[in-house]
């Protein structure tokens, strides 16, 4: 497999705070991505994980190191770049959805295709193949409330789609989601990855991390392991289920 | 296993093959690896403690895969006994604990790099597992067996995030 490099970090830093209250959020991240990989990034709650992704969408400015997004320096962009960035270049998912309660799927959907300045008609259209691509074709003119949590988050998903962004970033993905939901929203994930998508994850569910092609765990700002998921195991499902041999 | 396939009888008496094709529908990809000659082993047992009662048809060779097998009265009280057992196996957590327990104790290794070694390896089955459960139609049977297992994959995934941070703590202490 060939693997360009689509996003890179050097000596990514986020501290808050000063003196003896400086906290390190991020402190000196080195992080490569390869074009059409998932990477998930693992830690307990507090260990960075979320402002990485935050510095890494741009929705916060590092305080220290670099970012590059296909060969463009992000950190040193202008708000006003940044803010076009986010909108063309990146699709965001978050734990909480993030949708507009008051539009319909379609209408979530259509939203940043509008926002980048797509005419209405392109923007429904692209929108309804979306829904379709997450297998929600059928749910275009529900509002939010009328869908269940696994397909809100697919609803967001295909919103993260809308302009063919370079990465998805996910914010704990799964975090609201039963078992259920979750698997939906892992076979879609799977299904983007097989589409050459480069998806970022940080969660906390073991599940979501299993299916990345590479895992990265992550403690007090700093990368800590990194596991590659490839190879096979020891066991066998029968055994793993008290199956007796 | 024994009691599995008692119980697979209960409904009516069959041939082996039928209940190998019920356990195949159960199991899913669980069963795959599963011997096919395993089936006729255990009834071979269960007849020879009295629990099943075979018949061979007639004009038909005395093989095992041309008789049909029914539950006795014994079996049948056995399948009651199991029905109501609480008895579940739990993972060989006390193993795991004394292996990195002693790994310190004697200084034969790091027990950090044994959780790492260890996380990798239920990453990878969890990974495998999930993909099965992804590839099972919704509302499956053995899709409800697959969760059975992720769960409690996630929660062995978990039980070694506690151990690496108690045997980190011991590490910066210098306690080992």
């Amino acid at each position: 497999m060939v693997s360009e490099t689509l996003l890179r970090t050097r000596g990514l830093s986020k501290t808050y705070g000063r003196g003896e209250g400086l906290v390190r959020a991020v402190d000196e991240v080195d992080l490569e991505v390869s074009a059409g990989e998932t990477v998930a990034v693992m830690g307990p709650s507090g260990c960075g994980k979320s402002t990485l992704l935050h510095l890494l969408g741009g929705l916060e400015r590092p305080t220290a190191g670099e970012i590059g997004l296909a060969g463009q320096r992000v950190d040193r962009l202008t708000e006003r770049a940044l803010a076009g960035l986010r909108r063309t270049a990146i699709g965001f998912v978050f734990q909480a959805f993030h949708l507009v309660d008051e539009l319909t799927a379609r209408e979530n959907v259509e939203l940043p295709a509008l926002l980048a300045g797509q005419s209405p008609r392109a923007a429904k259209r692209q929108a309804v193949d979306l829904l379709e691509r997450v297998g929600l074709g059928d749910r275009a003119g529900f509002l939010p409330a009328a869908l269940s949590g696994g397909q809100r988050q697919r609803v967001a998903i295909a919103r993260a789609l809308s302009n063919d962004p370079l990465v998805v970033l996910a914010d704990e993905p799964t975090g609201n989601l039963d078992s259920a939901a979750t698997l939906e929203v892992l076979r879609l994930f799977d299904r983007l990855h097989a589409a050459g998508q480069t998806l970022v994850i940080v969660t906390h569910d073991s599940r979501v991390a299993a299916t990345a092609d590479r895992l990265i765990s992550m403690r007090d700002g700093a990368f800590v392991d990194e596991t590659r998921m490839s190879g096979g195991t020891r066991g066998n499902l029968g055994a793993l289920a008290g199956l007796e041999g | 296993m024994q009691d599995v396939v008692l119980a697979m009888l209960a409904k009516e008496p069959s041939h082996g093959y039928e209940l190998r094709a019920r356990l195949r529908d159960a199991l899913g990809p669980v069963g795959e690896a599963m011997n096919a000659g395993q089936i006729y082993v255990t009834l071979g047992r269960l007849e020879k403690a009295g629990l099943v009662s075979a018949e061979r048809e007639p004009g038909l060779p005395d093989r095992p895969d041309r008789k049909v097998y029914a539950v006795t009265a014994a079996g049948q009280q056995r399948l009651a006994g199991w029905l109501t057992d609480v008895s579940w196996p739990g993972p060989a957590s006390a193993e795991f604990h004394l292996k990195l327990a002693a790994a310190a104790a004697g200084g034969l290794a790091d027990p950090l790099g044994i959780v790492d070694a260890q996380r990798r390896e239920l990453l990878r089955l969890l990974r495998d597992t999930q993909r099965a459960a992804m590839a099972e139609p919704e509302g499956s049977s053995a899709g409800l067996l697959l969760e059975g297992v992720v769960l409690r994959l996630q929660a062995d995934l978990r039980w070694l995030e506690a151990c690496e941070q108690h045997w980190a703590a011991r590490k910066r202490e210098d306690r080992w």
